[in-house]
């Protein structure tokens, strides 16, 4: 699995940045050529940390709005159904 | 699949409560809830939905513990770029791999990642909606 014997070949390397870099929000929106291997590295930490954040933010969101479902109001009826489903 | 999943985790957070735990408790459990579900929707075949999973199913207090042969760990690889170890920190797992392996591992964590905020945010905006109608 580690293949310790197995050289990596460049071109692999060049394909692995290209897929990583297609996942990264701003050089998509750029419709960027190749960046160097550390501005993709940069980037690609900086988004996974935004993305930790935001699912950090939206876990708060939602544990607020499941406060507001312990109501018997008939919003809340339809939201535990949503749940339920 | 994950939305299911997702959802069905969400309705055993609430279920587990309500009126005794705090708001940042219960945002504790959907965030674990996120994490789990986007690691078993990920499945096996990633070694970080391996390494989250095993991180959030070693969370203390959770019972007994049958002692694990320690051998298993490997040595995190030595790394001379400051990025390249940021990176290894930040991907589950990501300590131990070849770096050809982090950078693909990396991609798949943050394809799955942005897709289970894309979930939540529907969730979010969702009941939003439904909480606003009068």
């Amino acid at each position: 699995m580690s293949g310790r014997g197995r050289r990596i070949t460049d071109e692999e390397i060049n394909e692995l940045i290209s897929k990583l870099q297609s996942m990264l929000p701003e050089s998509r929106r750029r419709n960027a050529g190749r960046v160097s291997a550390s501005k993709l590295l940069k980037e690609t930490c900086s988004y996974i940390k935004s993305l930790h954040r935001e699912v950090d933010g939206l876990s708060d969101r939602l544990a607020g709005l499941m406060d507001t479902m312990d109501s018997n109001s008939p919003q809340a009826e339809i939201v535990r159904g949503l749940l339920r489903s | 699949m994950v939305a299911l999943r997702f959802l069905r985790a969400l309705s055993l957070v609430r279920c587990s409560g309500p009126g005794a735990r705090s708001p940042s408790y219960r945002a504790r459990g959907i965030r674990r809830a996120a994490y789990a579900c986007m690691a078993a929707s990920a499945g096996p075949r990633r070694a970080w939905s391996r390494a989250l999973l095993r991180k959030i199913r070693r969370r203390p207090g959770r019972g007994l513990r049958r002692p694990r042969a320690v051998i298993r760990r490997r040595r995190p690889v030595g790394g001379g770029d400051p990025l390249e170890v940021a990176l290894r920190r930040l991907v589950p797992g990501g300590g131990c791999m070849e770096y050809c392996r982090l950078l693909e591992e990396a991609a798949d964590y943050v394809k799955c990642l942005a897709m289970q905020v894309r979930l939540m945010q529907t969730i979010v905006d969702s009941a939003s909606h439904v909480n606003s109608i009068d």
